[in-house]
């Protein structure tokens, strides 16, 4: 059962992909991108780790994609259907993507040690474990990563602004 | 069918969902759609993170840990990259990397 | 009695340290005001002076004791792997009579310039100039190695191209300055070779070491071709003096730096730095002894010739410093072959006497400069006698003195050289010294006869100069009447400076024998001196013979003598037709094989950034292309190149972790 799912949304997850990176118009690749989120958003939750499908959900596929959508709007211009054309040198991106894949797949494939199905799970409440660990071990990163966001929020809202021009 | 869903089909999951990003940042012109392939590798490391968590390391979460941060840098690589699209667009009206060549020499 | 004196030797670092302060203090602080900045110098050197002749005394009472063994006071300056210079501080005759001579005539001329330098632009920079120009000499004159004395040799050399061109604005005085400079920078190279080349056979330059090694080790110290190490050495060690004290054939610059201020002529032209190269060739006479006879030979040679040289070209020369300019080389020429007949003491002595009578006549000079409003040619003066009675009297001793008159300073100095020269078998040398001397009785009586005794000049108005100028010039025409005194017999000058001896191979200090006085000898040379002074008093006051008709008669030699044997004429030929056909021969390499390499590599480095920068396109796409292209290839090396695929270890990658 649970490996028909998992087929059904790891399927679902690569497809909307492939639709990503291969689709001419860049509002149809944007609402792939928030399916392949979903996709993994499950997958996610098939590994026990449901915290981080709700963030997927709610981050990307709530957040980030809108954010996308309103930089294709803000930026669009001319033809939609061909808002996200392929460059001269596609050719060579599809070669060496595709050279990346195989070495990667011979890794995951000749390597025994990861040839093994899911072992019990012994965290009960995976959610208030994580926080625990956040503001106790993973204390510093987790601050560091407030300021990194509050940092970013301030320089976006600079870059969007622009510099107002002197008179 | 005598397959079971094991760490390394996550794993090529992710190598996949990766490869796919990795062909759009190559061969997209349009800069919206390359930062959209970069969110498509983010997810398949992540998917990683959580698949190793979950075959390698049952009592701990740090797998998690990491991609919950993975996604944070996300989000805010999401906000300032879109900014900086905009902030060019704004003064070059192209969204065209190809275009973008105005350090060079 | 020693052991008290050696305390005030310890202190003689004094003696240079208080004109430095004075240079500081004038450059750094007192520079605005005039008064204070002549204040500090003169009272810096007379403080020196003062100190000197408390050495010279302490010298004295200490009779034999501080020629066997000099005071000598070191502090290591420089001490690394296989170089140790020091600086210091050395006492003994020679130094403590120069350091007499110099700070005596540096004081008095310091004193002069007040009078002299009144109202000039250039005052405190002048007197700082001095100031540092009496520090250089001061130390060189006390210098205890090679180093140190070259160091100060460079010092006085800035220090004389600093004052020759003290009126910069004036483009002949600019040019001398580096016609000095440069000239003399052709001697101090040889100079500089000599002290390396001494450095590499005996590992030290001070002089008391160097005079024992020499005596220790000079078996097998042959060059190619037979030419003793030693006398090889000495001949570029001798190029110094020929630079700096003026020597044929270097001696061109001279006589052009007579464009500085005639206080500078009398101080460093005439009395103290020119003499450098004596003292550095008295210093290290123990090496020319045992590179004689062919080294002494040719500074004889040298000398001899210079002394000659120079005294027939002052004979036409109408400028009253070109006159004293001629006069000094041809000194300065009895000085070296003095020394290259062996007589170091005689040449010591000359050399004081010279600065004395030579300083008062520079002097006198610039006081009739002064008087005459920068008007040097000597018909142009006359009738100065009356007038200006002080310069006149002290000037006529001066003449007298030079022209070996007793029993002024000058008889009992050239007579010892002439001596020495006939006594050491050099009849040659000596008939040309003799010569000399009758040529420079007859060119300074000609300057004085015309200048002070000729008609007066109806367009001057010469008065008599100030007590600044005038008082020096009767402290020097002193010195002039009585310097010769310290030769008399008893604890006389030969008994303090001593001279070598060479005794198979071992040189040493001469035991003193006194000597009497050759009154035969000195009778012939005083005759030279007085045919001198009447053959001009013949000429010049009673015109009984006609100097235009002897210039008729030989029109030839008076063109050659006039033009100075056209030796600047022959130096810029060379210089034009040699130096600058050289110059262009390496211009054409410079410009075409140095150059060509140079920009040859410059145009690779261009050419192949041209074709590299292609693979820049500015496109972050291509970048990470080659990226993740170089990824894989990393990977296959890591993996493959282990030869075997089951090391196919994704950990491998990684840096082996496992």
């Amino acid at each position: 059962m649970s490996t028909i799912v998992f087929f059904i949304f790891a399927i679902l997850a690569v497809a909307a992909a492939w639709g990503v990176v291969t689709s001419k118009n860049i509002v149809h690749s944007a609402l792939f991108l928030a399916l392949t989120f979903v996709g993994v958003a499950a997958l996610y939750v098939m590994l026990n780790a449901e915290f981080i499908a709700a963030v997927q959900i709610l981050v990307y596929t709530g957040a980030v994609s809108i954010m996308v959508v309103f930089a294709v709007m803000l930026t669009l211009r001319g033809d939609v259907g061909e808002s996200s054309p392929e460059n001269k040198k596609w050719g060579w991106g599809l070669f060496v993507a595709g050279l990346v894949f195989v070495m990667i797949t011979a890794v995951i494939l000749t390597n025994a040690d990861w040839r093994i199905l899911e072992g019990p799970w012994t965290i009960q409440n995976s959610t208030a474990a994580l926080s625990n660990l956040l503001l106790t071990n993973y204390m510093i990163p987790f601050e560091a990563a407030a300021i990194l966001l509050t940092v970013a929020l301030v320089g976006a809202v600079i870059l969007a602004k622009g510099v107002r021009e002197n008179k | 069918m005598n397959f079971s869903v094991g760490l390394s089909t996550y794993l090529l999951v992710g190598a996949m969902l990766f490869c796919l990003g990795l062909y759009g940042l190559f061969a997209k012109k349009n800069v919206v759609a390359i930062l959209m392939s970069i969110e498509l590798m983010l997810n398949a490391v992540n998917l990683n993170f959580v698949a190793f968590n979950r075959f390698l390391a049952t009592d701990r979460l740090i797998g998690n840990v990491a991609a919950l941060f993975v996604i944070v840098l996300a989000a805010a690589e999401v906000a300032v990259g879109l900014a900086l699209v905009i902030a060019i667009y704004r003064s070059r009206q192209t969204t065209n990397v190809d275009e973008f060549n105005w350090l060079k020499w | 009695m020693f052991t008290q004196m050696h305390s005030l030797y310890e202190s003689a670092w004094v003696i240079p340290a208080l004109p430095f302060l004075s240079f500081l203090l004038i450059a750094f602080v007192t520079k605005r005001s005039k008064g204070l900045s002549a204040a500090i110098s003169i009272l810096a050197i007379l403080t020196s002076l003062a100190l000197a002749i408390a050495i010279v005394l302490g010298v004295v009472g200490s009779g034999a004791e501080i020629v066997e063994h000099p005071a000598v006071v070191n502090v290591n300056w420089l001490d690394i792997q296989g170089l140790t210079i020091n600086f210091g501080t050395l006492v003994d005759p020679l130094s403590t009579m120069m350091l007499f001579v110099v700070t005596l005539v540096a004081s008095m001329v310091q004193i002069y310039s007040v009078g002299y330098m009144h109202g000039d632009r250039g005052w405190s920079r002048y007197f700082a100039y001095q100031s540092l120009f009496a520090m250089s000499m001061l130390g060189l004159v006390i210098s205890t190695n090679l180093l140190e004395l070259f160091v100060f040799w460079e010092l006085v050399g800035l220090c004389s191209y600093l004052l020759i061109g003290f009126w910069y604005h004036k483009v002949s005085a600019r040019e001398a300055a580096k016609k000095a400079f440069i000239t003399t920078r052709v001697g101090d190279f040889g100079l500089l070779l000599g002290i390396l080349f001494l450095y590499g056979q005996f590992g030290t330059l001070d002089f008391a070491q160097l005079a024992q090694a020499m005596n220790a080790n000079l078996q097998g110290l042959v060059l190619a071709g037979g030419v003793s190490y030693i006398t090889l050495t000495t001949f570029l060690l001798f190029t110094g003096p020929i630079g700096k004290s003026g020597q044929f054939p270097l001696h061109v610059w001279l006589p052009d730096a007579m464009e500085g201020p005639t206080p500078v002529s009398a101080l460093i032209h005439a009395a103290t730095m020119v003499v450098a190269g004596v003292y550095l060739v008295g210093r290290m006479y123990f090496m020319f002894q045992h590179a004689a006879p062919s080294a002494l030979e040719f500074v004889a040679g040298i000398g001899a010739l210079t002394a000659i040289f120079a005294a027939s070209i002052a004979i036409a020369q109408d400028d009253i410093k070109r006159i004293l300019a001629y006069s000094t080389l041809s000194q300065l020429g009895y000085m070296m072959f003095a020394l290259g007949v062996g007589a170091l003491t005689a040449s010591m002595f000359h050399l004081m006497t010279h600065a004395f009578f030579k300083a008062l006549m520079f002097l006198g000079a610039g006081s009739v400069i002064h008087a005459l409003h920068e008007k040097q040619n000597i018909w142009d003066m006359g009738g100065l006698w009356k007038k200006m009675p002080i310069t006149g009297w002290t000037f006529f001793i001066g003449v007298l003195a030079i022209s070996g008159i007793p029993p002024f300073a000058g008889f009992w100095s050239k007579d010892e050289i002439l001596a020495a020269a006939l006594h050491n078998g050099h009849p040659i040398i000596y008939a040309v010294g003799l010569f000399t001397a009758f040529l420079t009785a007859f060119y300074m009586s000609r300057l004085f006869f015309v200048a002070f005794m000729g008609p007066e000049k109806k367009e001057n108005h010469p008065h008599e100069s100030p007590y600044w100028m005038t008082v020096p010039l009767i402290v020097l025409a002193f010195f002039s009447v009585v310097g010769g005194l310290v030769a008399l017999p008893t604890h006389n000058f030969a008994f303090f400076v001593r001279d070598y001896v060479n005794l198979n191979g071992v040189v040493a200090l001469k035991e003193f024998e006194p000597e009497g006085l050759a009154w035969g000898l000195a009778g012939i040379s005083v005759l030279a001196g007085l045919l001198g002074i009447g053959l001009a008093y013949m000429t010049y006051v009673r015109q009984a013979i006609q100097a235009e008709a002897v210039v008729a008669k030989f029109p030839g030699v008076y063109k050659l003598l006039k033009n100075k044997y056209y030796i600047d004429e022959i130096y810029l030929w060379l210089i034009h037709h040699i130096m600058d056909g050289l110059a262009k021969v390496l211009y054409w390499f410079d410009i075409y094989i140095v150059d060509g390499i140079i920009n040859g590599l410059a145009l690779i480095t261009r050419g192949s950034a041209r074709g590299l920068r292609r693979m820049h396109t500015g496109q972050m796409q291509t970048y990470a292309l080659v990226f993740f292209f170089a990824v894989v290839v990393i990977y296959l090396v890591y993996t493959l190149g282990e030869g075997q695929f089951a090391a196919l270890n994704p950990l491998a990658m990684l840096g082996g972790v496992k």
